[in-house]
């Protein structure tokens, strides 16, 4: 498995980073890079089938996706259940985030368009129309 | 001590927590979902759950003129329905609220201009506007792309959450309040408080920016073209890329919005993350850290 950025960027609770963080004991701001742009050279096969369909030149919403960190172990968030989703351990993490966001990317869309996602379930409870 | 009254759980709340959602704090708990992905396996398909499955060479146009928003909005759903994934919208007599609450891949062309709240709540089509939006143009997108050809009123994009959204002329006051991701493009120039209480997501500005821009940002990134009248609080000027430079005149360029001379002149506005308060600090513990 990749490594995980240093300590104070994991959620773990664990090395705070600045005086005001310790003050506090908990994390300010996002704990990865949100302002990352995307290397288009990286792209994975399954995202660029799946902006094809969409009908975009690039990869639009996914520019915002990154891969982060719950609880100390590799996670993406995902805004339609409001929660984050840790990825299967049996999945290889690359040693650049360029790459570990494309996996990430490719991961909650397979996601959020699966079966199993809780969204299929909030559909059929809360749907108005 | 004042208790708490709770009733008997209703059948919604009963299928909510069969859903395995609590009241409780969140705080060190969570919902453990098992999900595999094999990464090897072919794709399933691209769609939302209950996505409606549409062709974009499938095409119909709806005339707007003797219809109202609700209906012309339900005529668009139905289209859908029926697998129609190119719309064009005629006569759109600038009435609010059309295009709204889109969550499917869509070819949407509108031709003419729209009123209020004009393509809000959004998820995944890409829309071109012929003419003028007014205020709350996109607001809470999701992903997708619009277009606007002409100007834009205030809040253009407000707590836009995905996607780009593109205006080529000039846009009002109060561009991307509350902005959590995506990108918002102006050809023109745009008002004050543009970009106010933003927090993820990219601005470019090709043009001016009013008074306060970017004022009481959290996090994001602002390209601006030309001036600004004033940053606001907590709004600092960043230091361009090459990654930056690479993404703005790709962007741009997508678009048909790059300058003749490049991207040279553009300057990045970030936050200067000195009003990041939001803790359990109490007001007057906050007027020391500050």
């Amino acid at each position: 498995m990749g490594k995980q950025p240093k300590s104070g960027k994991n959620g773990s609770g664990e090395g705070l980073d600045t005086a005001r963080e310790k003050m506090i004991g908990q994390h300010i701001g996002y704990r990865y890079d949100v302002n990352l742009l995307p290397d288009y050279d990286r792209l994975t096969p399954y995202l660029k089938a799946y902006m094809e369909f969409m009908g975009w030149d690039d990869l639009n919403w996914l520019e915002d996706v990154h891969l982060g960190y719950e609880a100390g172990e590799p996670a993406i968030f995902d805004r339609n259940i409001n929660g984050w989703v840790r990825i299967p351990k049996s999945i290889d993490l690359p040693d650049n985030q360029q790459d570990r966001d494309m996996l990430a990317r490719e991961l909650l869309v397979r996601f959020q368009t699966s079966p199993n996602h809780p969204l299929k379930e909030l559909n059929k409870a809360y749907r108005k129309f | 001590m004042a208790e708490i009254a709770r009733s008997t759980p209703t059948a919604q709340d009963l299928r909510v927590q069969e859903l395995g959602f609590h009241t409780e704090s969140l705080k060190g708990r969570s919902i453990e979902k098992f999900f595999d992905i094999d990464l090897d396996a072919p794709a399933q398909g691209f769609s939302l759950p209950d996505a409606y499955d549409v062709d974009f060479k499938k095409r119909a146009e709806i005339d707007a003129s003797n219809m109202t928003a609700s209906v012309v909005n339900q005529a668009i759903r139905m289209l859908m329905q029926d697998g129609y994934g190119t719309i064009v919208i005629r006569n759109p007599g600038a009435k609010h609220s059309i295009a709204v609450g889109i969550l499917n891949r869509l070819n949407l062309i509108i031709e003419g201009s729209l009123g209020y709240f004009g393509c809000g709540l959004i998820d995944g089509p890409n829309i071109r506007i012929s003419g003028r939006v007014g205020w709350s143009c996109a607001e809470n997108m999701m992903s997708g792309t619009v277009l606007i050809e002409k100007n834009a009123g205030s809040q253009f994009g407000a707590a836009i959450r995905g996607g780009d959204l593109v205006c080529k002329g000039d846009v009002g006051s109060r561009t991307g309040i509350d902005m959590k991701g995506g990108n918002i493009i102006v050809g023109g120039d745009t008002g004050a408080f543009t970009g106010f209480m933003m927090q993820r997501g990219r601005m470019v500005i090709c043009g001016n920016a009013g008074k306060n821009l970017g004022d009481s940002m959290y996090d994001g990134t602002i390209y601006l073209g030309v001036e600004p009248a004033s940053l606001g609080v907590d709004a600092v000027w960043g230091e361009m890329t090459d990654l930056d430079r690479q993404w703005l005149t790709r962007k741009l360029r997508m678009y048909d919005l790059l300058p003749q001379g490049g991207i040279g002149a553009f300057r990045k506005i970030v936050a200067g993350k000195q009003l990041w308060n939001y803790d359990n600090l109490e007001p007057t513990e906050k007027k020391m850290v500050l």
